[in-house]
């Protein structure tokens, strides 16, 4: 009898560790599978047991159910008021297009068997067949688009890097998930890391790289983990190492652990983590694809773009291309976060709207307070109202908005919050952070932070607000990357979207 | 949670298991300070010795990272996610009862990516969803 509790961190986060335990010692022949988490949150820890039907679910559970769970014979599906019925036709689930997430939360994230089951390593092997131009040409085809929040095509950045003359290349995975709100990458490493490596060994393939690296944050000590083991057992397999799956080609991976440091998400900050200094950000060019790490060509690509890699080779460009909308094509993995009713991943093709991710699948607000602002694209990404619900979530619509995609990364903000006290840790999220090497975000950050003091005091709220809109300009325009440069995004949305939390008076507070 | 006690042997023999590593400075610095459970003083000597850097190279790193410690450690290690998923469930609240309760074992958090089930701490690496003072007080030891 096999029954799954999600080992997604989330997932332990509420409980599912104790009712892993507790379901162990209490059902007796019971196979416990700690599959990662299929992404609906809210019901987490949600049990799945395996019957003739197929998956039944329950959720969410709390180790003081598992004794009416069993009384109910769970085991074989029996009725209870946690039952949610079939897992695939849990209607929030069911009305997804998973093609990055398709197996994460429904594989046992370490079984290689299970990999091969649903999918994993037709991709690389047919990676393997190919030439290395064929490869590229396959994904500059598909559309795919970096997805850590530049939506830069990895197409036409592996063609670069495969250009280069040197005798060693790097193939880079930026696993620094900093944002908050985002989420999406530590519960595909948690939940499925073979794709992600299987991802990186294609990339390698295709621009004659040896190394990998993938550079995951400390905050996430579960991830790490798991994707250390998949490694491990991708090496004992023969597909990791000096010949990859039989073939001529040979392909290492290490995994670097961040240090606390928000900045290191910037791609040449976190190639200068990697090789043991500060995070501090180097200037481009040289591009990172000509000169990246130990000055090396290097492909940096995001865990959701390397991720979606083996889909694009398994099954071709032109089925992946055939989602989405405009410039941006495929799947995107967008994040429901904060104070949402039902929050996790919803993976759907790019163009759906604010609206349909934030009130049809988040349900509104946890509190059950009227939804006032969401931000979206993370820490960096603009603060919208109502009025902006209808903007399609695709890289062009969003930032005609004003905003941008990044991260894919939605918070929910119900009516409590104050648009100049977020506006204000944005500023002052930036001081903390900053990597100190351009003025305009160093200097600019902290003075950001004390111009929204004095309009929230009430100083000269006019004089000061034209000031802090002038110094927005300033970090935009002369910042050297985008933690300065985007900082002014959230900072500048939240006054123009919510002018009545900017008038200095303590009526709104 | 238990550290070794800091000497300059045991000190070098975490370094010498990462004399292969290119680029090491920051590993080694993870390293002591998960065996010792902050960085001491004198290991900035030591790494820029071992891995032939200047002491401003190491000092420099040393102070950029906000997981990297100068002084032992409190008995608990508590964080608090102040970042804004979290912000939108209260963590700000929070984060001023579990500082006002525990101390000098809270740090800042920026996210553990459990964005929605917040507030979400994390306590000597466990993480918690939907926090609370009496969940986090639970989970120390």
């Amino acid at each position: 009898m096999k029954i799954y509790v999600p080992g997604d961190s989330a997932a332990i986060s509420v409980g599912a560790d104790e009712v892993a335990v507790a379901i162990a010692q209490k059902v007796s022949g019971a196979t416990i599978i700690r599959n990662g988490s299929r992404g609906a949150l809210w019901l987490e820890p949600m049990v799945e047991v395996e019957t003739d039907k197929g998956r039944i679910a329950y959720g969410p559970v709390n180790v003081e159910d598992i004794d009416s769970l069993i009384a109910a014979d769970f085991m074989h599906g029996g009725a209870h008021k946690l039952s949610l019925g079939e897992s695939e036709k849990i209607q929030w689930l069911a009305s997804q297009d998973r093609v990055t997430f398709k197996r994460v939360g429904i594989i046992d994230p370490l079984s290689l068997s299970d990999y091969e089951t649903h999918g994993g390593l037709v991709g690389l092997r047919r990676a393997i067949s190919l030439s290395p131009e064929e490869i590229i040409e396959e994904v500059k085809e598909s559309g795919v688009r970096g997805r850590g929040g530049a939506g830069f095509p990895a197409g036409i950045k592996w063609k670069t890097v495969a250009d280069a003359v040197s005798d060693q290349k790097y193939i880079c995975c930026n696993a620094d998930e900093g944002d908050s709100g985002t989420f999406a990458d530590r519960m595909l490493i948690e939940g499925d890391p073979y794709t992600l490596i299987e991802g990186m060994t294609i990339a390698a393939i295709a621009v004659g790289a040896t190394e990998g690296i993938v550079y995951l944050r400390s905050e996430y000590p579960y991830a790490i983990k798991t994707l250390q083991k998949a490694i491990d057992i991708a090496h004992a397999f023969g597909w990791l190492g000096s010949s990859v799956l039989g073939s001529k080609h040979a392909f290492e991976l290490k995994i670097r652990v961040g240090a606390g440091s928000y900045v290191c998400g910037e791609e040449t900050a976190m190639l200068e983590s990697i090789e043991g200094k500060r995070g501090v950000v180097r200037a481009k060019p040289p591009l990172p694809a000509l000169e990246g790490l130990f000055g090396k060509p290097t492909i940096i690509n995001n865990v959701l773009t390397l991720s979606t890699i083996p889909a694009v080779l398994a099954d071709g460009a032109p089925a992946y291309k055939a989602r989405g909308v405009g410039r941006s094509l495929g799947t995107q993995v967008f994040q429901l976060a904060g104070n949402i009713k039902r929050g996790g991943i919803v993976e759907k093709p790019f163009g759906i709207s604010i609206e349909e991710i934030v009130n049809g699948y988040g349900g509104g607000t946890l509190s059950g307070a009227p939804l006032r602002a969401v931000q979206v694209g993370g820490p960096l990404g603009a603060y919208f109202g109502a009025d902006k619900f209808e903007t399609s979530l695709d890289y062009e619509s969003m930032l005609a908005a004003g905003g941008m995609l990044g991260h894919g990364g939605i918070v929910v903000f119900d009516e409590s919050v104050d648009l100049a006290q977020q506006a204000r840790f944005a500023m002052e999220f930036c001081a903390l952070e900053s990597c100190g090497k351009c003025t305009p975000c160093r200097i600019g950050s902290t003075r950001g932070v004390e111009t929204i003091d004095l309009i929230i005091q009430g100083v000269k709220v006019d004089e000061n607000k034209k000031l802090l809109l002038d110094l927005c300009e300033v970090m935009t325009d002369g910042s050297l990357c985008a933690m300065g440069g985007l900082t002014p995004m959230p900072v500048k949305s939240a006054m123009i979207n919510f002018p009545e939390d900017f008038t200095g008076e303590v009526s709104r507070r | 949670m238990k550290y070794s006690t800091w000497s300059q042997e045991a000190a070098l023999a975490v370094l010498a298991t990462l004399r292969e590593e290119k680029g090491a400075v920051l590993m080694a610095l993870q390293a002591l300070q998960k065996e010792f459970g902050y960085v001491h003083k004198e290991d900035v000597t030591l790494v820029a010795n071992f891995f032939n850097k200047s002491r401003a190279d190491v000092h420099g790193v040393l102070t950029f990272y906000h997981d990297l410690l100068t002084e032992p450690p409190a008995d608990n290690h508590i964080s608090v996610c102040v970042a804004e998923a979290c912000q939108a469930v209260g963590s700000r609240q929070l984060e001023k009862d579990v500082k006002a309760k525990f101390g000098k074992e809270v740090h800042d958090g920026y996210c553990f990516g459990n964005c929605a089930l917040g507030p979400s701490a994390m306590v000597n690496g466990a993480i918690i969803g939907r926090a609370s003072v009496e969940k986090i007080a639970k989970a120390r030891t």
